[in-house]
């Protein structure tokens, strides 16, 4: 059904993504693709992969901002994906019922075997999370890789999305933003995180770290700012013999 | 937003068609029209033939046409689906206002006023498919229903009118149809006013969350060639042209048919049908173009991501 569960569940999976730390190297959209090409909305279809103008369905891109002007102006790297929103308009218009929301943890997913590829969803998602497949006439999306977190032949360790477990920088999370003890909970309530379009009203469950503010001077570490001059000692014994010797 | 061919030409055509049907089947049961059986017949086609023309040309639109069935499953949460419903069930009263109409020589007033019913409510479903989705300020607007349903009575007002001069039966009363043609052209007008002027509803800042550290602007777009989201939801192509067409779509759409509906009262017989027939097909061309119009213009939330800085 594409109706949204009547609660909201408990227990709301999804990322937090921190805008200062990640650094642009797109290693979480290489392995999304890489992960997603062979998962349950495999293949991500390549169109003209090796043209002019290759295209394809990517659950993840990431842009990269200029913000601000002159010497305050700076650049942050931007990964986006599906935000598994509490009040996903992509779901309720879908008229087949192949778009839904779980009710045991919140994600968002497409069931590919009742999509009739009307596109509608993604016209009614403001984040460009939904792409459609031109080869499979179906309609694709970040799964937050419910192959890999719920999968019990990998170690605990790895049981994230293929995005979270790739970042070399550690700018991404992931765990229940639905329980406020949650170490990502934290994260969000500590360093402020936001909701992108909260003005359009989805209520997205994946938040974003703003950028922490970047400092204009030296900071102090306690040394002095200049090195004085060492005091001019004047050994003795053998070597103070030896100075004043050849002093002379 | 793309405007896909398919979706323009089902949105015209079923409009006019949903709008003739609703016509016919107010207007026949109160004996407005001629009880005739073959003016039925003809009017009745004209007016399925369009909608079901419409219909199928939305499939085309589809990744998936052999699974179209699905989409009247989610009637409770989707416009698209509460519109497939009720496409389909218009057809129920519509076939028994036409088999007694055109066979039984008796012209149902229930039968036709529950088709009637089904073609506003179908036409009001299509509107709400597009009032509804938010990332499109241009289309979550309180103007785009009244606009739906207006153009889609005009363009059926203009073939009926066809129709009554082809069997040269008693016209609709004077002012009729020049006042439905100046109805649907004020809410066009008051449309493109309200979308010119309405303020942004989101813009790069809000997209990102960046805008408190100052404007943002796109530095590295994520891929080098265009994708699926720039394609459906980046379309720019011709925007360029947008005030000249919105003024052949007045012009050609509104203004001609308006003019011309004044011909049977000073030239009826012969000319009166061509002029009937040129404001049909011109009001018809010109809700095309008014369409095509509504898809290029709108711009999709998604752009922010992409470098644009409001919609």
């Amino acid at each position: 059904m594409t109706g949204l569960p009547a609660e909201p569940s408990a227990k709301r999976l999804g990322l937090v993504i921190d805008l200062d730390i990640c650094v642009g190297c797109h290693a979480c959209a290489v392995n999304c693709k890489e992960w997603n090409t062979g998962g349950v909305a495999a293949p991500l279809t390549d169109l003209a992969p090796y043209g002019a103008d290759p295209d394809g369905v990517w659950f993840n891109r990431v842009h990269t901002y200029e913000v601000g002007e002159g010497a305050t102006g700076r650049t942050v790297h931007f990964p986006r994906s599906c935000l598994h929103c509490a009040q996903p308009a992509c779901v309720t218009v879908c008229p087949t019922g192949a778009s839904f929301k779980r009710d045991e943890d919140g994600i968002v997913l497409v069931d590919e075997d009742l999509c009739i590829g009307c596109k509608l969803c993604s016209w009614a998602c403001p984040y460009g999370a939904r792409e459609f497949d031109e080869d499979a006439g179906v309609m694709k999306k970040c799964t937050l890789c419910i192959d890999r977190i719920y999968n019990e032949t990998f170690d605990p360790e790895d049981r994230v999305p293929a995005c979270v477990a790739t970042c070399p920088a550690s700018a991404r999370h992931f765990g229940d933003l639905g329980d406020p003890d949650s170490a990502v909970s934290r994260l969000v309530a500590e360093r402020e995180g936001f909701d992108l379009m909260a003005e359009m009203g989805y209520a997205p469950t994946n938040k974003y770290l703003p950028p922490r503010p970047r400092r204009q001077g030296a900071g102090c570490t306690g040394a002095p700012a200049r090195l004085a001059p060492a005091a001019a000692a004047t050994p003795g014994g053998l070597l103070g013999w030896l100075d004043r010797l050849l002093s002379q | 937003m793309y405007p896909s061919l398919s979706v323009i030409f089902f949105t015209t055509a079923s409009g006019a068609g949903y709008g003739l049907l609703a016509l016919l089947g107010i207007l026949a049961p109160f004996g407005v029209l001629p009880a005739d059986p073959l003016f039925g017949l003809v009017a009745l086609a004209l007016a399925l033939g369009a909608i079901t023309a419409g219909l199928l040309s939305s499939l085309f639109h589809l990744g998936q046409r052999q699974r179209a069935w699905r989409a009247f499953s989610q009637w409770r949460s989707s416009w698209l689906s509460r519109e497939g419903v009720a496409a389909v069930a218009t057809y129920l009263p519509a076939a028994l206002f036409g088999i007694g109409w055109v066979f039984l020589g008796t012209v149902s007033k229930a039968a036709g006023l529950l088709a009637a019913l089904g073609a506003v409510a179908t036409v009001f479903c299509t509107s709400m498919i597009y009032r509804s989705l938010k990332p499109v300020p241009r289309w979550h607007n309180r103007w785009v229903v009244p606009n739906y349903l207006a153009l889609a009575l005009m363009s059926g007002t203009l073939w009926l009118v066809l129709v009554l001069q082809i069997f040269g039966a008693r016209p609709l009363p004077a002012a009729t149809v020049p006042a439905v043609i100046v109805l649907a052209a004020v809410l066009k007008l008051a449309y493109w006013r309200f979308v010119d002027a309405a303020p942004a509803t989101s813009t790069a800042g809000s997209a990102t969350g960046l805008g408190s550290m100052g404007t943002v602007r796109l530095f590295e777009a994520p891929h080098t060639s265009e994708n699926y989201l720039l394609k459906e939801m980046g379309f720019s192509i011709a925007r360029k042209h947008a005030a000249r067409l919105r003024r052949i779509a007045m012009v050609l759409g509104f203004g001609l048919p308006f003019l011309l509906s004044f011909v049977p009262f000073v030239a009826p017989g012969g000319p009166a049908v061509a002029a009937a027939f040129v404001a049909a097909v011109l009001g018809t061309v010109g809700v095309f173009i008014e369409r095509w119009l509504f898809f290029a213009e709108a711009r999709h939330a998604v752009t922010l991501y992409y470098g644009a800085s409001a919609v």
